[in-house]
């Protein structure tokens, strides 16, 4: 009936040839090539990662400032879970029917084959018991983990927090993997290689229950964990502790470098927040809550990243260089009638005598003397115009470590402002711009910016005649107790040693003259050497700031208390200094200025401006 | 009565144990790809093994009543239901839903239906009606544009709705009108298309345009043109070329070799066309034209892929043929499905302890990639047996559509065989990384009702027909 019913065979030829294929492709990648059976297998193995504990960190005396504590996250793996007794799993755990049955949905929309977290750090205690009974309620573990301590709430800012690592991290840096923490601020950030250690690695043949069933390849790819190297910081955590007591309830920072080695002693931004705020399940949300809600920025650090004008404490820098240009020697006198007065230009100073010499002028603070001083310097004919002659101060300044970045090891620090001699040509829109038009700076206002750490630093400079060490926040890593060389290096500045004196001199009379503007920072027995400053600030009340080092001889502090809108260098600034060189060098407040350290306890700037503001 | 007890006799029961088992393993395999521990029982209608067995319980229900209605229908009103077809597969782009990116479902409250599914019987139907007609001659332009028309409309409206794979499904009717006398010339023609197509995308157009060249002075040498004319026309055409290509070099022109090639030939086309007339030897003309139509085959390759086809066939046909690898891309799926199968080993990990289609390391574990379960857990065994029991079914039906009476019922066979085939031939091939992603289900295996109640529908209309083979003649 048809003429191509032979062709069947050739129809029948082709569909069984495409079959023989198939089969010939499956015999080859089913039986004949290990590859895919290799890939698979790596489904196979259960890598459990071993946490290294993290360096252990301490202040200058060997007092522990954080330190580890176990934590332990149950783990779980849907697919091996059998019923249990929810109603004692709930107990042991604290937490409500409901949640359990959410949280194991939770795992398994992940994987039912594979772990994950159930419940994060759960405390030991609570672990103690788990432990006991885990053999009841099968698919799930406990993985140990560590979360930092702290023995003593402070310095948050200065130690740091961790955090869990971000797609970031992971990428520029394949230690890690998801889940690991990671030094987020602080010191844990900047010596997180140092203090993280190395983490270690088990892996485990594991059948398709994921059941363990022995050591992969004899252990073979197995690495041990390596700890941390532990830390040792230049902070006396005493002294660190009565400072923050000191700047409760007021805005502000406290920095104290010891002069002849930069080592940080004191480095404290208020209001602060409890670094135990910043650890385990609570962290998130005590971040955003800090972050987000809190006018008061706790999470700021005033220390470093503040820059505020240095208002007069920066005379004394202005002085030293000065006496160095030779435009005044110390018994350079200049009058003052209550301001300095240039045609119908007055710069504003308060009743003292006149006229003053150099000393005299640190001792009164006053604006005329500096005025007429930096002047004098900025219109000196030796660099031929003012801007080269501004050029020239600006080196000097800048050798004291302003307008720059110190390069302390910690992060974050911010550089200041010292501006060069084109921006003020910018802003006065002529390159003929003259000494008067920034007289303002003189008296350290205008648009001068300058951390707290950067004052410190200027007045270590001042206690060490005229050299400074890089600040620096450790004193030892490790069992070999190597730090950066850098910090061991001496930084001169400009300024001859010999012109230090009659600064020096100034700074004494500032505490001990007859009408000092710094005497509540005066302690017996000891010479304190400073300087009061009160910083002009159009939002609000000015700012309050004193710097001082002492003793006057081999001194052992350098410091500087910022008080924001605390009216007066004198109100607060310079007793809290007092009070915190007392305590460092004497280790305890004598009887006659308990009152005074009531006092400063006492003082709330924050919820009085508040009240001001409703 | 009589006619049931001959219905039931004269049933291929081969056929009908073949589709069972087919259909039971489909099920078990539902099952362990889709393995939840909360719901072990594999009668659980919440999941999809409890569905596919409501499916497969229809089917049973759907293939009785296919058998009880009688064959005469099922030529009679071959056109009817091609017809209804076609109007819901254009009523399917305007009220269906989208899954997946293709517009082929409709929506009846939580039950989704897919025409395309359906198309097919109807237009095997209406094919085996067609070329059955007394009057059909293959050869003649009318017959072949109505075939053509017949099998494109539907093709058409699902490539409409997206829905690539199932479009394709049409051009497997090739092997049927070969076996109603189509030229084997098509399908050879068929093949080298395939052929150059592959060539053309691993290696440039221009290589294959020389290896046309090459088939085309062995065609002329066999076909008997003196060795000396074939070596004095390719100087000839090398001369042209090599002349073109410093033009090119020389001039700012930027021209491809490729292009260079076709426009050689080109230029040399009258004086050969003169030179085989004067010579008399007019075969050689129909190389010419072979040469001619390739290269402008091989252009159109190149164009279409790059210019028309989207970029994510693109990258599943690079994909396929090595030129990319992208093994979590692209080739992701293929690649986690090779892996499955080939970690099954030769006799599988056992029932439900497949880890790789567990981990849900393999999408459309239940769908489309179900052979991947198959692979992982009975290993070469298994899924050699599958291959088996699907290839013994198909050869089962040519045996059947062979010693039909009527030529309607034979081609009808035929068209079964031939839609089974495609399907088996790209499922598995996908899944073992021999053809290209292309989202059709496997027969009898893949979850869904619309699939499976298709091909039961497609497969019991040919037991019915040949259930009736002794009785009529048509």
């Amino acid at each position: 009936m048809n003429n191509y019913s032979n062709r069947r065979f050739i129809i029948g030829g082709i569909f069984a040839f495409v079959i023989l294929i198939f089969l010939i492709r499956l015999f080859n990648i089913q039986i004949v090539n290990d590859q895919y059976k290799l890939s698979a297998e790596s489904n196979s193995q259960r890598r459990v990662t071993q946490y290294a504990a993290r360096g252990l960190i301490y202040d200058r005396n060997g007092e522990l400032l954080v330190y580890n504590q176990a934590a332990y996250d149950i783990m779980i793996i849907p697919r091996q879970v059998k019923i249990f007794d929810t109603l004692d799993f709930c107990n042991l755990l604290g937490i409500e029917k409901e949640d359990v049955i959410k949280r194991i949905r939770k795992a398994k929309k992940y994987s039912r084959y594979r772990s994950s977290i159930f419940m994060k750090q759960i405390s030991s205690e609570r672990y103690a018991v788990l432990q006991e009974k885990l053999y009841k309620f099968p698919g799930f573990f406990v993985q140990t983990r560590t979360l930092r301590k702290y023995p003593h709430h402070n310095a948050a800012h200065t130690l740091g927090y961790l955090g869990e690592v971000n797609d970031k991290h992971i990428k520029r840096d394949k230690y890690y993997s998801k889940g690991d923490y990671i030094g987020k601020s602080g010191l844990e950030n900047t010596y997180e290689s140092v203090l993280r250690g190395a983490k270690g690695l088990k892996v485990y043949w594991v059948d398709v229950y994921n059941r363990i069933k022995g050591s992969f390849h004899d252990g073979d790819l197995d690495k041990n964990a390596v700890e941390g190297q532990n830390i040792t910081t230049t902070l006396d955590i005493t002294l660190q502790e009565y400072g923050e007591k000191l700047m409760q309830n007021k805005k502000g920072g406290i920095v104290a470098i010891e002069p002849n080695t930069g080592e940080i002693l004191v480095k404290l931004s208020s209001p602060g927040y409890d670094p135990e705020m910043f650890v385990g399940r609570a962290m998130s949300e005590n971040y955003r809550e800090l972050a987000n809600n809190d006018t008061l920025r706790p999470l700021f650090d005033r220390s470093m990243m503040a820059t505020y004008a240095p208002g007069s404490i920066f005379k004394l820098v202005q002085a030293l260089i000065a006496l160095q240009e030779g435009i005044i020697t110390p018994h350079t006198r200049f009058k003052c009638h209550n301001g300095y007065h240039v045609g119908r230009f007055t710069q504003k100073c308060h009743h003292h005598k006149s006229p003053l010499d150099l000393k005299e002028s640190i001792q009164h603070s006053c604006n005329a003397y500096y005025a007429q001083t930096f002047r004098n310097i900025l219109d000196a004919p030796r660099f031929g115009s003012v801007s080269e002659s501004y050029t020239n101060w600006r080196r000097h300044i800048t050798s004291f470590g302003f307008g720059g970045r110190l390069g302390t090891d910690l992060p974050s620090e911010l550089t200041g402002f010292i501006p060069k001699a084109s921006y003020h040509a910018k802003q006065l829109k002529t390159k003929n711009w003259k000494s008067l038009n920034i007289v303002s700076m003189a008296i350290g206002q205008g648009p001068l910016l300058i951390t707290p750490l950067q004052m410190a630093n200027m007045v270590s400079c001042i206690a060490n005649r005229g050299y400074y060490y890089i600040p620096h926040i450790v004193k030892s890593i490790g069992d070999d107790g190597i730090i950066d060389p850098k910090f061991l290096e001496k930084q001169q500045t400009t300024i001859d040693p010999k012109y230090f004196e009659p600064v020096i001199d100034g700074m004494d009379l500032v505490v001990h003259g007859e009408d000092g503007t710094g005497r509540s920072a005066a302690i017996k027995d000891i010479r304190v050497c400073g300087k009061t400053g009160t910083v002009e600030n159009p939002h609000g009340d000015d700012h309050s700031v004193f710097v001082a080092f002492a003793p006057r001889e081999n001194p052992k502090i350098a410091i500087v208390v910022y008080v924001e809108n605390g009216v007066w260098g004198s109100r607060y600034a310079a007793p809290i200094s007092g009070l915190m060189i007392e305590k460092y060098l004497k280790g305890k407040i004598s009887k006659n200025k308990k009152y005074l350290e009531k006092r400063m306890l006492d003082a709330d700037l924050i919820h009085i401006e508040k009240d001001k503001e409703e | 009565m009589n006619r049931r007890v001959s219905l039931i006799k004269n049933l291929d029961w081969i056929t009908i144990m073949l589709y069972a088992m087919l259909v039971f393993l489909g099920w078990i395999n539902i099952y362990a790809a889709v393995y939840n521990e909360d719901h072990q029982s594999i009668f659980d209608a919440t999941q999809r093994y409890g569905k596919q067995l409501i499916w497969i319980g229809a089917a049973f229900f759907i293939a009785i009543i296919i058998l009880t209605i009688e064959s005469k229908f099922y030529s009679a009103f071959a056109y009817p239901t091609l017809i209804l077809m076609v109007v819901l597969l254009l009523a399917v782009l305007v009220f269906g839903v989208k899954v997946n990116g293709a517009r082929s479902w409709f929506q009846l409250g939580t039950i989704r239906f897919q025409p395309a599914e359906f198309a097919k019987f109807a237009t095997n139907l209406a094919i085996a009606r067609y070329l059955s007609q007394h009057n059909f001659k293959i050869h003649k332009i009318k017959s072949l544009f109505i075939t053509g028309l017949i099998l494109f409309t539907p093709a058409v409206l699902i490539l409409m709705q997206n829905d690539t794979g199932s479009a394709l499904v049409y051009s497997i009717f090739v092997l049927v009108l070969y076996r109603e006398g189509l030229s084997g010339f098509v399908l050879f023609l068929a093949l080298l298309a395939a052929i150059f197509f592959v060539l053309t995308l691993i290696y440039s157009s221009f290589t294959v345009a020389i290896l046309i060249i090459a088939i085309a002075a062995v065609s002329l040498k066999m076909i008997g043109v003196q060795v000396k004319q074939i070596v004095i026309a390719f100087g000839i055409l090398a001369g042209s070329f090599g002349t073109l290509w410093l033009i090119n070099k020389g001039t700012d022109l930027q021209l491809e070799n490729f292009s260079l090639v076709v426009i050689a030939i080109l230029l040399n086309t009258i004086p050969f066309l003169v030179h085989i007339y004067r010579q008399k030897i007019t075969k050689a003309a129909m190389v010419l034209l072979m040469v001619i139509g390739s290269l402008f085959y091989t252009f159109s390759v190149s164009y279409i892929f790059n210019k028309i086809l989207e970029p994510h066939h693109q990258k599943r046909i690079n994909e396929l043929l090595g030129i990319q690898s992208d093994p979590y891309g692209a080739g992701y799926n293929v690649n986690q499905s090779k892996i499955a199968i080939g970690s099954g080993g030769f006799s599988g990990k056992g029932f439900l302890n497949g880890t790789q289609t567990k981990f849900n390391f393999v999408p459309e574990q239940s769908t489309d990639f179900i052979f991947c379960t198959v692979g992982e857990e009975w290993g070469f065994l298994g899924s050699g047996v599958v291959l088996l029991l699907l290839l013994g079914l198909i050869l089962r039906l040519l045996f059947l559509a062979e010693r039909q009476r009527s030529s309607f019922s034979r081609i009808y066979g035929y068209g079964v065989a031939a839609i089974l085939f495609f399907h088996i031939a790209i499922n598995v091939g996908m899944t073992i990384g021999l053809a290209p992603v292309i989202g059709i289900p496997l027969p009898f295996f893949s979850y869904g009702g619309s699939s499976l109640w298709s091909f039961t529908i497609l497969l019991f209309i040919f037991l019915r027909l040949d259930a009736n083979r002794l009785e009529l003649l048509r």
